[in-house]
C-alpha cells in the first residue's frame, strides 16, 4: 500500500472506523487508549491508596479514627500533629520545623555512630525519643551489611566471571561428611563446639592434602555459581533456629553484628547472581592489557571493573539496601531488645495489648517506608534502563 | 571449596617465603583463593552448616537446661506428629472419609502422574527418573491432601494455605502483571509515570504493607466500608471467614508483588522487535492474534524464569499473615514459615525445626519440578 492511498482511506473513515481502527501502524486507536488509560488509571488508584491512607492517618486523632473512615483533610476531618509529637517525644505544642529539627538530629546521630571507629564526634544532645532506637538501628544494620554483602558478593562474583575453579567432589564430600560428624558429636556426646569445630577443621585439611589428588571428579564455576544462587531458595525459617543457638553460644545474640552477618548472607546470593552478569558482560581485553602491565588482581578488579560496571553496583547496592532496611525473619529472632529495628518496633506495637493506636502506628509506619520510597524511585531509574534485568533475561 | 584450590598453584611454596615479601604480594600470590573464599566461607557457616544443624533439632526433642541444651534423639518423631499424630489438623488439615469429588480427583492426579512417569521412562535417565519419581511422589501426597480436605469440604492445614499462597496467588499475579506491562508497553502517554507507580509497592517494607492493609480492610472503621454498604454486605467481617480472610492476605500479596511481575514482563515485552508487530498489523493481525502468535513465543522464557523467581519467594511468606490476622481465624491464614515460627515461640524447637525442614523439601521439590520441567523446557525451545 502506498503512502498516498493511505492517507486517502484515512479521510474517508466513518466514526466507528476512527474509534476503534489504529490511525496509522504502530498507534492505538482511541477507543484503546481510552481503554487502556482507564485501566493504568484504576490501577494506580489501586496501588496510592493505602499509601493515601497511611499518611493520612498519621495526622488524624483518636476521633478522626474511631468516628468513622474520612478521607479528605480540611474537608473531613482537621488534621493535626498528634501521632507525630508522640514519636518524638516533644512538648505538646510543637510545630513541623521542630519535628524536622528531630528527624535532622536522628539522622545525625546514626551518621556519628557509624563513624565513630574512624572519627571520634559526640552525638548532639541526645534526646531519646520514642522511634529513635529502631531508627538508628536499622540504617547502622541496613548500611553496614550493605556495604559487606555487596564487597564479598563483587569479589565472588568477578572471580567466579574471570580465575577458572575446579573443586575436587571427592573434597566436598569429606567436608560434608565431617561437618555431619562435628554436629552430631556438639548435639549428642556433648563435646565443646569449639573443640569439635577446630578437630573438624584440621581433620578436613589433613584429608584433602591426602587424598585430595586421587579424586578425579571435579566440578566447574558454573556449578558454584548455581550453588551459590541456589542458597535463595533456602527458607529463612530452616536456618534461624540453629543460628540462634550459635549466637547464643558466642554471645552475639542481640547485638548489631549477629543482624549484619545474618543478613549479608541472606542477599548474598542475589548479589552475586547480578553482578555476575555484569562482570561477565564486560570486554576481557582490557583486563588482560593491564595485566601485561603488571597490574594486580586486586588492581584490575578496583580501578578497572568496579568503575566499568558502576551503574550496575549502584543499582545493586539499592536492592540490597531496601532488601536489608526490609527484613524481618531474621530480626525477629536475634533481636528483642538492644538492637530492635523498624520493623520489630512496628510488629511488637501490632501486638500491644492495649488496642492499636491508628494514628501513631501509621506515623511510624510512614517514617519506615519514606526512606525506601525514595530509594525505590531512584532504583526506578536503573531498572527502566535494563541494568538490573540482564540476569533475568539471561 | 575454596580451599581445595591453592593446592594445585603454581609456584606457590607454602614454607620458606623470603622475608621482604610484602602483604600485597602475598595478596596477589593468593587473590584465586582470597577473591571468593569470604562469600563461600559466609554461606558455609551461616547458611549450609545451620541446614545441616536443623536435622539435629528435627530428630531430637531439645530442652534448655542450666548447662546449655539438652539433645534427645527421637528419630522421626517430630515429622511423625506433624503428618500422621497430634499436629495433623495444624499441618495438613483435617482429614476424614474422602467425598466423591476428593476420591475422583485423587485418581484423576494419581493417574496422570503414572502416565507421565510411564512416558518418561524412555527419555530419562536414571538420575532423571528419581528425580521424577520425587516429583512424584511429592504431587500425589498433595493430591491426597487435597483431596482428602478441600474438595471433601473439610479444612485445610498450613501446608496447602502456604501452596495456596503460592500457586493461586503467583498466578493471579502473573496475569495481573503481565496484562499491565502489556498495556505499558503499547505506545500510550504518561508510561514514565505509570512505571514508577507501579514499581513502589515493590520495594515498601512488607511489614508496613501488611498495617497498611489491615487499615484499608477493616471492618469497622476502614475506608471502604461505604463500598460494602454498598454492595450490601455491610455487616461482612472478611477476617472471621478461613477463606474470605485467606483471599485477602492472596490480594495483600499479590499488591505488593505484581510490581515484580510487571517489571520484568515490560522489559520482556520491549525487548520484542517492533518490526514483527508491525508487519503483523499492517497484514490485518488483530491485537489478540499478535499477542498469542508473535509476542508471546519471544517472551516465554523470560515469563517462566520470573515466575520461577516468585514462586521461591513466596514459599518464604510471613510478614503478611502474622501482622494482619497473626494467622486466624484459627490458623487458617498461617504460613508454614509463621507456623514454625509459633511452635518456636511456645520453645518447642524440635518440631519448629521439623516444620521449618518440611517447608523447605516442598519448596525444593516444587521449584527444582517447574525449573526442570518447565523452564529449562522453554530455554531449550527459545534456543533451538
Amino acid at each position: 500500500m502506498s503512502e498516498a492511498s493511505f492517507k486517502f482511506e484515512k479521510a474517508n473513515r466513518s466514526l466507528m472506523e476512527r474509534l476503534f481502527e489504529p490511525p496509522a501502524v504502530g498507534k492505538m486507536s482511541p477507543a484503546a487508549n481510552a481503554v487502556a488509560h482507564l485501566l493504568l488509571v484504576l490501577w494506580s488508584l489501586f496501588v496510592l491508596f493505602p499509601i493515601y491512607w497511611v499518611i493520612i492517618t498519621s495526622f488524624k486523632d483518636a476521633a478522626a479514627v474511631n468516628l468513622g473512615p474520612f478521607y479528605v483533610p480540611f474537608v473531613d476531618f482537621q488534621p493535626n500533629l498528634d501521632a507525630w509529637r508522640v514519636q518524638f517525644n516533644i512538648e505538646p505544642n510543637c510545630d513541623l520545623p521542630a519535628i524536622a529539627r528531630q528527624l535532622g538530629l536522628l539522622l545525625y546521630n546514626t551518621f556519628v555512630f557509624i563513624i565513630s571507629p574512624i572519627i571520634a564526634l559526640q552525638p548532639m544532645d541526645p534526646q531519646i525519643c520514642k522511634i529513635y532506637h529502631a531508627f538508628t538501628n536499622s540504617i547502622v544494620v541496613s548500611i553496614i551489611s550493605t556495604v559487606v554483602c555487596v564487597t564479598i558478593g563483587a569479589m565472588a562474583a568477578y572471580a567466579l566471571a574471570r580465575i577458572q575453579y575446579k573443586p575436587k567432589f571427592g573434597n566436598i564430600m569429606i567436608f560434608v561428611g565431617l561437618t555431619l560428624l562435628v554436629i552430631a558429636a556438639t548435639s549428642y556426646a556433648r563435646v565443646p563446639w569449639w573443640l569439635s569445630t577446630a578437630v573438624g577443621l584440621a581433620l578436613f585439611f589433613f584429608l584433602a592434602r591426602a587424598f585430595g589428588k586421587h579424586f578425579k571428579h571435579t566440578l566447574g564455576n558454573g556449578d558454584i555459581l548455581f550453588w551459590i544462587i541456589s542458597q535463595r531458595i533456602l527458607p529463612p525459617i530452616v536456618v534461624i533456629i540453629p543460628v540462634y543457638i550459635m549466637f547464643q553460644s558466642v554471645g552475639l545474640l542481640d547485638t548489631h553484628l549477629a543482624l549484619i552477618i545474618m543478613y549479608a548472607v541472606a542477599n548474598l546470593p542475589i548479589v552475586v547472581w547480578l553482578m555476575h552478569d555484569f562482570f561477565a558482560s564486560l570486554p576481557i581485553e582490557l583486563e588482560e592489557s593491564a595485566q601485561l602491565d603488571g597490574a594486580t588482581r586486586f588492581a584490575i578488579f578496583w580501578d578497572i571493573v568496579l568503575p566499568l560496571t558502576r551503574p550496575g553496583l549502584a543499582a545493586t547496592t539499592l536492592l540490597t539496601l531496601i532488601l536489608n532496611w526490609n527484613e524481618y525473619l531474621f530480626a525477629v529472632f536475634l533481636a528483642f531488645a538492644n538492637v530492635q529495628t523498624m520493623p520489630i518496633m512496628v510488629a511488637a506495637k501490632n501486638a500491644g495489648e492495649k488496642g492499636i493506636f491508628w494514628w501513631e502506628m501509621s506515623a511510624i509506619i510512614v517514617i519506615m517506608i519514606v526512606p525506601v520510597i525514595l530509594m525505590a524511585i531512584l532504583l526506578q531509574r536503573f531498572i527502566a534502563r535494563g541494568v538490573l534485568l540482564g540476569a533475568v533475561k539471561g | 571449596m575454596s580451599r581445595a584450590d591453592d593446592i594445585d598453584q603454581p609456584g606457590s611454596s607454602p614454607a620458606g617465603n623470603s622475608l621482604e615479601e610484602s602483604w600485597g604480594e602475598w595478596f596477589d600470590r593468593h587473590s584465586r583463593t582470597l577473591f571468593i573464599a569470604p562469600a563461600v566461607t559466609l554461606i558455609l557457616i551461616f547458611a549450609i552448616f545451620p541446614t545441616f544443624y536443623s536435622i539435629v533439632f528435627a530428630l531430637s526433642r531439645v530442652r534448655f537446661t542450666a548447662d546449655g541444651l539438652q539433645f534427645r534423639f527421637v528419630w522421626f518423631q517430630n515429622f511423625y506428629k506433624q503428618l500422621f499424630g497430634n499436629d495433623q489438623v495444624h499441618f495438613l488439615g483435617k482429614i476424614e472419609t474422602m467425598g466423591v469429588f476428593g476420591t475422583l480427583f485423587f485418581a484423576a492426579v494419581t493417574a496422570a502422574v503414572f502416565w507421565w512417569l510411564y512416558r518418561s521412562l524412555r527419555i530419562a535417565t536414571w538420575v532423571g527418573m528419581i528425580g521424577r519419581l520425587i516429583s512424584a511422589a511429592v504431587a500425589i501426597f498433595v493430591a491426597w491432601i487435597m483431596g482428602a480436605t478441600l474438595l471433601s469440604g473439610n479444612p485445610i492445614g498450613t501446608l496447602l494455605t502456604t501452596l495456596f499462597y503460592v500457586t493461586i496467588g503467583c498466578g493471579l499475579q502473573f496475569v495481573i502483571g503481565t496484562g499491565l506491562a502489556f498495556l505499558c508497553s503499547q505506545p500510550i502517554s504518561g508510561k514514565s509515570f505509570f512505571r514508577v507507580v507501579f514499581f513502589i509497592p515493590l520495594m515498601i517494607t512488607p511489614l508496613g504493607v501488611g498495617f497498611a492493609m489491615r487499615m484499608v480492610a477493616d471492618s469497622s472503621k476502614g475506608p471502604l466500608l461505604p463500598l460494602f454498604g454498598f454492595l450490601g454486605i455491610g455487616d461482612w467481617i472478611w477476617s472471621a471467614d478461613a477463606w474470605s480472610a485467606r483471599f485477602v492476605m492472596m490480594i495483600c500479596d499479590s499488591w505488593q508483588w505484581i510490581p515484580f511481575i510487571f517489571i520484568c514482563m515490560l522489559a520482556a515485552l520491549e525487548n520484542v522487535p517492533r518490526d514483527y508487530v508491525e508487519a503483523a498489523q499492517v497484514d490485518g493481525a488483530s491485537s489478540a492474534q499478535i499477542f498469542r502468535d508473535i509476542i508471546w513465543p519471544q517472551i516465554i522464557p523470560v515469563a517462566v524464569t520470573v515466575l520461577l523467581i516468585r514462586m521461591i519467594e513466596a514459599f518464604k511468606i510471613v510478614d503478611l499473615p502474622n501482622i494482619m490476622t497473626g494467622g486466624g481465624p484459627g490458623t487458617s491464614t498461617e504460613s508454614m514459615t509463621l507456623h514454625s515460627m509459633y511452635i518456636w515461640r511456645s520453645n518447642d524447637m524440635g518440631t519448629s525445626a521439623a516444620v521449618a525442614y518440611l517447608l523447605l523439601i516442598l519448596t525444593v521439590v516444587v521449584c527444582a519440578s517447574f525449573f526442570n520441567y518447565v523452564v529449562l523446557g522453554q530455554l531449550r525451545k527459545a534456543r533451538a
